[in-house]
């Protein structure tokens, strides 16, 4: 079994949210990178468990310049056996499933993995795109992933509940909670990343479909109304009459 | 040309925020001039789908094929796109729930058609045809200009309130050419989690955390949710340690939530935790520690021991909610 995982890097969790050049740019000042958690958490190790108990071939793929290295090493230290980066700034979803799909379509996986969404972006795109532009089913956020022989069983989230579906290799699918647990790099992994293969790969001419005009940041809430503990009823009454939410 | 909207359904009932995406969608088409074309797919009645014109759709197509109760993505996006072809579709809406955050950027892909995924404003056409999304799990918000002549926007749930009419519209089977060969997802079982709001729908969300000291004392939460019609949520260390099941974690990785009220019982409001409910309209905070960072984000607080205030709230919000 073939297993690609797409990685992407995202700022760490709590990052300081700010913009530069007229707000068109992300500050990237001070900020720390990581593995996007979803790609990491949930993709990446539900694809070293299968190839733990079934045997598999792990690759990893980036679209980013040379500065998303640091990131995909430590993917490759949680056990990825190689891995790709495009070498292209990622412009848009589309741009960097274009990106993938190219890679895929040489290489042949039978599963496919993304992350349910970026946590900057927030484009859960990507997966839905490569698969349609492979020609693949695909499965989106998914809480789990069983794999006999060459059919996948998955349970994904629905409005109101969850669906269990069935599906033959190859497909592509969206990873979420439930999939995996997290795990941390041992000493072993870190070492052994350093010669693995990381092929760089130039981008294909794609155009994007759209692009990002300015960033914004939220407006500042106005400031909390504090209730005493024993007014309860005060704060129901708020809620009715100033908020009107209840 | 048309606006043309993926109104999707649950067990027979379009789903709210299937309206809200047509609400949208035939706004935009009142703004083009162009009618507002809805696509259903599966079993459902068509006083049901006849309803889709208060919201503003002029039509309604619908592929009446059992197979599609529970929707295929791929299979959609095939009924999508043939729907598009035939009525010059130019602007295409989905919801940004489930089922649009599978089929829309197949579309897209499909299409060559630009998409902004999870709108939180009505597309601005004075300088092409910009969208305003969340970006950085709700901690900032991007506006983004979609350059294609087709377009492909899901809206955010909960984000846009509905203002039904009394249009009505007509119903028109639809065929769309599917083959045996295009389902290629059985759907083994479906499991509904039921008579319960779904979370990312809930209009109100009671949410615990750490600080109700174990899933044996949820029950204060769930009266309360109960009281108010509310869905249940939980932060993230709560789900991982099984008290709550993993479908009620909130936050930068889990679900996000933009109701008009959430009440955070027992959450600290970490960083992560906020970005995943920051959208929210109303927030109340009761915690016992004055110092807890959720404050900062709240709009109404009670300092106090979530044990003795969330009781006596259940009481005091049922003189307003009878349920
Ligand atoms: C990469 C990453 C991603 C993360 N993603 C998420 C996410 O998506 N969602 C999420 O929620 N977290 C997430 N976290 C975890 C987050 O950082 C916090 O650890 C978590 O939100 C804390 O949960 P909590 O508030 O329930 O618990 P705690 O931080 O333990 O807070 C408990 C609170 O309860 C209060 N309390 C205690 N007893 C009472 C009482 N009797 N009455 C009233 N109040 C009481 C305390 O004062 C305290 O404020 C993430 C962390 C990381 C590193
Ligand atoms: N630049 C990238 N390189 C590789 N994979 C990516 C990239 N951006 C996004 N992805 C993958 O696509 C998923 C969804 O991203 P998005 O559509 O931006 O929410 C992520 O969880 C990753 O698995």
């Amino acid at each position: 079994m073939k297993i690609l995982v797409c990685i992407s890097k995202t700022p760490d969790t709590t990052a300081k949210i700010a913009f530069t050049d007229n707000n068109t740019k992300f500050s990237e000042a001070g900020v720390q990178f990581i593995i996007n958690p979803y790609d990491e958490w949930y993709a990446l190790v539900r694809a070293l468990e299968l190839k733990e108990t079934q045997g598999a071939t792990v690759h990893l793929i980036t679209v980013g310049g040379a500065d998303t290295e640091a990131v995909i090493r430590k993917a490759l230290a949680l056990g990825g056996d190689e891995a790709f980066r495009v070498n292209a700034d990622s412009q848009d979803s589309f741009y960097i499933a274009s990106q993938i799909a190219a890679v895929a379509k040489q290489e042949q996986y039978d599963i496919i993995f993304t992350g349910k969404e970026t946590i900057d972006y927030n484009g859960s795109s990507v997966g839905g795109m490569v698969a349609e532009l492979l020609g693949l089913p695909f499965v989106s956020i998914a809480s789990k992933l069983d794999v006999n022989g060459t059919t996948a069983t998955l349970k994904r989230e629905i409005e109101g509940g969850e669906e269990l579906v069935e599906v033959s290799l190859p497909l592509a699918l969206s990873a979420q909670k439930g999939m995996a647990e997290a795990r941390i790099p041992n000493m072993r992994g870190i070492m052994a990343a350093r010669t693995k293969p990381l092929k760089v790969v130039e981008p294909v001419a794609v155009e994007a479909l759209t692009s990002i005009v300015s960033f914004e940041l939220p407006p500042a809430k106005a400031g909390v109304k504090m209730i005493a503990a024993d007014q309860a009823e005060e704060l129901a009454r708020l809620l009715h009459e100033e908020a009107k939410v209840i | 040309m048309s606006v043309i909207i993926f109104a999707d359904q649950f067990q027979g009932k379009v789903k709210k925020s299937a309206n809200e995406a047509v609400q949208y969608g035939a706004q935009i088409a009142q703004q083009l001039g162009v009618p507002a074309v809805a696509v259903a797919v599966g079993e459902i009645d068509n006083a049901e789908l006849a309803a889709l014109g208060h919201y503003g759709a002029s039509k309604v197509l619908h592929v009446v094929d059992a197979r599609l109760n529970e929707p295929e993505s791929g299979v959609v996006t095939k009924v999508m796109a043939e729907a598009v072809a035939k009525e010059n579709g130019s602007v295409i809406v989905f919801s940004h729930n489930f089922a649009g955050r599978s089929i829309a950027p197949q579309l897209s892909a499909k299409l060559k058609a630009g998409f902004v995924a999870g709108a939180i404003g009505m597309p601005d056409t004075s300088a092409g045809f910009v969208v305003k999304k969340n970006v950085f799990s709700g901690k900032a918000f991007a506006n983004v200009n979609i350059t294609t002549d087709k377009k492909i926007v899901s809206v955010m749930p909960n984000t846009f309130s509905l203002n039904p009419g009394s249009g009505s519209a007509s119903v028109e089977a639809f065929a769309a050419g599917l083959s045996d060969a295009d389902f290629r997802i059985k759907t083994l079982k479906v499991e509904t989690v039921s008579g319960e709001v779904p979370l990312t729908e809930a209009e109100i969300v009671v949410s615990g955390g750490r600080g109700l000291k174990g899933p044996e004392h949820w029950g204060i939460v769930e009266e309360l949710a109960h009281t108010l019609g509310a869905a249940t949520a939980c932060s993230r260390p709560v789900a991982d340690a099984g008290w709550r099941p993993h479908h009620e974690h909130v936050g930068q990785t889990g679900f996000t939530v933009r109701p008009n009220l959430y009440i955070a019982i027992g959450i600290s409001g970490a960083i992560q935790h906020l970005a995943g409910v920051n959208g929210s309209k109303t927030i109340v905070v009761i915690n016992k520690d004055p110092e807890a960072p959720f404050f900062k984000a709240a709009d109404y607080g009670i300092v106090g021991d979530a044990f003795e205030v969330v009781p006596r709230l259940t009481e005091a919000v049922k003189k307003y909610k009878g349920n």
